[in-house]
């Protein structure tokens, strides 16, 4: 390995690019010849890897099309995993990492796909194992190896985009999932928080009160915080911002939802809500909402047609 | 009093929020396991999350050491949270209620000792903050 190295090292130095190009297409044309058993063992490869988790065909096909794809830019007269010649072996590989990506694939699982091209290559054409068959084959190997690890270094830049992008994907689908604003009653709108109440969400759970506020006309809001599973200062002073933010547009706030153990831990830690309504119930909070706008709810006598209110 | 032991150790970085969100969900798993009451799990889980969020914003990060410990009578949930920072210059003042030199409510400290049992708090200008909360099932 380390003699490799150095070697590598050498062969960049003295700028020896060009003939391991001529040296990589005999290689691939010396594989060409072993192709039925290259891709039989690449697949096998992958497939073990991959735990059954792709279906063999399925595999075997995508490894053919990059196979293809590799000849055909190594065709081109070049081993420089960035040039215009390698265009449709970068998409498809791009394409591969994302779709691994987005299945829930691990790094190793996807990088394998491309990696196991060296040790396959290898086991053609040495079936015996003791590097015999490789003798005469040391630049060639080079060649391939230092193309495939370029290609390795690009699936796993896209493999790891695409993670990002699905990571930041969802937190924006939680960012608007956890703050439907609804509307409980004529004038009367409630927030269900569930979750975690940190500055951002705070700021996006604010802004759609205060819009739905305006939208609906209504000068009451029920803010329930029952799947807020801890109130701490943090979570109680976002609490106090959005109330005095809601009654500067002169709408009346209700906290709601504080269940026992959170009542008692916010005594302990010193929260005060002042003069803001609070219930521990979002039942008791339409209630008492309904009773400032003069609302009664009368239960309807037996047997007798009610009006509907 | 009866030695100390220590059933369970979970050591958490504190970088960022997501951080202090990890740190909560630990010391309430763990007190949980530990069987402490609900009021006594939200206290601790609370108090963790007032020093979890301390040690990222005062102490520019640090770590948490959640621990479930029995001294022999009884179980409790012991965490410790240690950083690098600036440290505190006046201690008592820290710990008065409604003092803050953030933008804060002033409560996190003060509150945290009081929803804990057992509150020991290490620290010296320049060389850090090591703050560590128990508390026991009763």
């Amino acid at each position: 390995m380390a003699q490799s190295a150095a070697a590598s090292q050498v062969l960049v130095k003295t700028g020896d690019e060009m003939s391991l190009d001529t040296e990589l297409s005999r290689l691939l044309q010396i594989l060409q010849v072993h192709e039925e058993d290259l891709l039989s063992r690449w697949t096998e490869a992958v497939s073990r890897q991959l735990r059954g988790r792709a279906v063999q065909l399925e595999v075997r096909r995508e490894l053919t099309e990059i196979w293809n794809a590799l000849r055909a830019g190594v065709a081109m007269g070049t081993t420089d995993a960035q040039s215009p010649a390698f265009d449709e072996l970068r998409s498809l590989l791009a394409e591969l990492s994302r779709t691994r990506a987005r299945h829930g694939f691990s790094p190793r699982e996807t990088a394998i796909g491309v990696l196991a091209l060296k040790d396959s290559a290898q086991n053609v054409l040495d079936p015996a194992g003791d590097g015999s068959g490789l003798a005469e084959l040391y630049r060639e190997f080079l060649a391939l190896g230092r193309l495939v690890d370029e290609l390795e270094m690009f699936t796993f830049e896209t493999f790891a985009e695409a993670r990002e992008r699905v990571i930041a994907d969802q937190a924006e689908q939680l960012l608007e999932l956890a703050t439907p604003v609804v509307k409980l009653w004529d004038g009367i709108v409630a927030l269900p928080l569930v979750g975690t109440l940190d500055s951002a969400r705070t700021q996006v759970v604010m802004e759609s009160l205060l819009q739905t506020l305006v939208d609906t006309g209504s000068a009451h809001a029920i803010i329930d915080i029952t799947g807020v599973p801890a109130v701490d200062t943090q979570v109680a002073q976002h609490l106090l911002k959005t109330v005095v933010a809601a009654r500067l547009m002169g709408a009346e706030c209700i906290v709601s939802g504080i269940r026992p153990q959170i009542a008692q831990t916010m005594v302990a830690l010193g929260i005060e809500f002042g003069d803001i309504a609070t219930k521990a119930t979002l039942a008791d909070a339409l209630a008492l909402a309904l009773s400032q706008t003069g609302t009664d709810i009368v239960r309807r006598a037996p047997r007798r047609r009610p009006r509907d209110s | 009093m009866a030695e100390l032991s220590v059933l369970g150790t979970d050591e958490v970085p504190i970088h960022t929020d997501a951080d202090v969100v990890r740190v909560r969900q630990l010391v309430r798993a763990a007190a949980v396991a530990a069987k402490l009451s609900l009021v006594d799990q939200t206290k601790i889980v609370t108090a963790a999350s007032e020093l979890a969020r301390n040690t990222l914003i005062y102490g520019g990060g640090g770590q948490a050491v959640v621990e479930t410990v029995n001294d022999g009578r009884r179980r409790g949930i012991r965490a410790l949270f240690r950083d690098e920072g600036p440290g505190i210059a006046d201690v008592d003042l820290a710990l008065t209620d409604g003092y803050t030199t953030g933008g804060g409510l002033g409560l996190g400290l003060s509150g945290a000792r009081r929803l804990c049992d057992e509150f020991e708090l290490d620290s010296a200008v320049g060389a850090g903050t090591c703050i560590q909360v128990t508390k026991w099932t009763r």
